[in-house]
């Protein structure tokens, strides 16, 4: 920062000190925001690390990552992460349906692109209460199903362990939908013309036309929303199972997630030595992910965007 | 004919997602403005006779103080990340020295870290110094975590400044900060306010590092304020949407006027394909 501040002084130091400076300039541009990252990221990491392989400060090797992995509860939560994973694809058929109808350009379309993409925009922990409120056994959906005589539809969303994760996933859906939509829409609006023109006077017809055009041309986008969404999935969904269990991951762990597992152990059950290494194995799956990606990516070739 | 019945179908779609999509955000809003028996006896609709009274409740438990705290939380960490990320940025692209691109990779690759990995040791770090449930320490927290794709798309954007506009600058004397200053940052309006939209509502939709660090009850911020709000009004529901409508009505109103920059910003990291 002193160097920074040398290099900001007026007068006519200045050409002398930017000469002096040479190579390490752009580094004195970097580094404020470098030190930073280093100490929220790499700091961290390097502790986290550190951490896991220790019990009450005494090296205990592998034993705590075995104690994690055999825990029934952490078990059950990435099966649940795993599971969330199922809506990924539901997302992109939708977000591809949804972009699709909206790039025909039907009347009033900028009102539905602005309709979808809002839930997207509000804080999950909003979301989570209004949905929250919404489910409940006497909650507003359950009052306007029996009312049109859908009684048996009437379920129990969030306090039957049986529903309980499907609820929370249907709402991830309700969220996260409008994201896919925008980024689908923006590439589809920088297709040339052209390209569907010569498809439509071949005669194809809607849904002939997105598959051979539409889906090849967003092959890149898709990629890299089915890469985002699926690290949504394993690792950033605590604010809704947060906000919708009261923090309990319940009921009875029927929607306990490996983020909320680490922030238990963490927080509330005092054993910060399984939370770490809870987090290591978090990190390294989402690593595998970003490694999958960069493979995709790389396979696709043509399709990869800009 | 069987054109017509298309158009119909993909109208009637449109419709139906918009309706599902908008349901929630309306039973907010109106729950908000009824009275507790008018939400009981009628869940779905309008509030004909609207009511403040939800409002006024919720204004009068500790609201107000931690929607300061959201407020000041928010202009402040995001106002350092874009000071700390243009620099950086700058940096980056007007330079090219070795190492460059890994250090950037390596930058990018941070954005996809989940918070809840860097939350232990920041935690003990925090206790060490005494710095839990202060603001400097998750003010910190939140720069960090925002620097990775501030500098980025700050990064890519410097990079399509022509070079001739620097040189220029340059062969008339100018320091590399004149240069930044005069040329650089007044280029720059729209992607800083890109950024500048995206993060900060990021920031003010937290919940899992405003959770952690700042236990406090004087330091609660508006999203860990609502959390435990909803139990204690658990049986007052127009007092709960009440305390929501609030809470997202600065981001309505942002997304109303400015929902381009939101867009943009969302839609950048994406169809650059990285």
């Amino acid at each position: 920062m002193t160097a920074d501040e040398a290099a900001l002084t007026g007068g006519s130091l200045r050409r002398r000190r930017r000469l002096r400076l040479g190579r390490a300039e752009p580094f004195v541009w970097i580094a404020p925001a470098l030190a930073v990252v280093l100490f929220v990221f790499g700091y961290s990491m390097v502790e986290l690390v550190r951490r896991s392989l220790e019990y009450k400060g005494k090296w205990t090797g592998l034993d705590n990552f075995r104690i994690t992995v055999e825990d029934p509860v952490f078990q059950v939560a990435l099966g649940h992460n795993a599971r969330l994973l199922l809506a990924v694809p539901v997302l992109v058929l939708l977000s591809l349906l949804v972009s699709v109808l909206l790039f025909e350009g039907l009347r009033g379309w900028r009102f539905h692109r602005w309709a979808v993409f809002l839930p997207y925009v509000l804080p999950i922990p909003v979301v989570g209460v209004i949905f929250g409120q919404l489910l409940q056994l006497n909650g507003v959906l359950n009052r306007g199903l029996r009312a049109v005589g859908l009684d048996a539809l009437a379920l129990d969303w969030l306090g039957q362990p049986r529903w309980a994760l499907w609820t929370l996933t249907g709402v991830i859906v309700w969220k996260e939908l409008g994201f896919g939509v925008i980024l689908f829409l923006a590439r589809l609006l920088a297709v040339p013309a052209e390209i569907f023109e010569a498809a439509r006077t071949d005669g194809a017809r809607f849904f002939q036309l997105h598959r051979r055009i539409t889906v090849p041309q967003l092959a890149g986008v898709i990629a890299f929303y089915v890469v985002v969404e699926s690290i949504t999935m394993v690792s950033w969904v605590f604010n809704y199972v947060y906000v919708m269990t009261n923090g309990q991951g319940g009921p009875a762990d029927s929607t306990q997630v490996t983020e909320l597992y680490i922030y238990q152990n963490a927080f509330q059950f005092g054993s910060p030595e399984i939370a770490a290494a809870a987090a290591t194995i978090l990190f390294g799956a989402t690593l595998v992910l970003i490694a999958l990606f960069f493979r995709v990516q790389r396979g696709a070739g043509l399709g990869a965007g800009e | 004919m069987s054109k017509a019945l298309g158009k119909l179908v993909k109208h009637a779609t449109l419709l139906a997602v918009t309706g599902v999509a908008l349901f929630p955000i309306y039973v907010m809003i109106s729950a908000a403005l009824k009275s507790q028996d008018d939400f009981l006896r009628d869940p779905w609709g309008l509030p004909l006779e609207p009511t403040l009274s939800g409002f006024r409740t919720a204004l009068n438990d500790q609201f107000p103080t931690w929607f300061a705290n959201s407020a000041m939380l928010t202009t402040s960490s995001v106002a350092v990340t874009l000071v700390l990320a243009s620099l950086a940025a700058w940096g980056f692209a007007r330079w090219d020295f070795r190492g460059r691109d890994t250090l950037l990779g390596v930058l990018v690759s941070l954005m996809v870290v989940p918070p809840v990995v860097l939350l232990v040791p920041l935690f003990v770090f925090g206790v060490e110094i005494g710095w839990i449930s202060t603001f400097r320490l998750v003010i910190l927290i939140y720069v960090g975590l925002m620097l990775p794709f501030s500098i980025y798309l700050l990064t890519n954007f410097f990079r399509t400044i022509p070079r001739s506009l620097i040189e220029a600058a340059i062969v008339d004397g100018a320091s590399s900060w004149s240069v930044f200053r005069r040329v650089v940052l007044p280029l720059s309006a729209a992607p800083l306010l890109t950024l500048a939209v995206v993060n900060l509502l990021w920031v003010w939709n937290e919940l899992l590092i405003a959770l952690v660090f700042l236990q406090d009850d004087s330091k609660r911020t508006l999203m860990v304020g609502l959390t435990g709000f909803q139990s204690r009004y658990n049986l007052d529901v127009p007092v709960i949407m009440s305390g929501l409508t609030l809470a997202t009505l600065p981001i309505l109103a942002f997304y109303l006027f400015g929902q381009r920059f939101f867009v943009r910003g969302l839609v950048t990291g994406a169809v650059k394909g990285e």
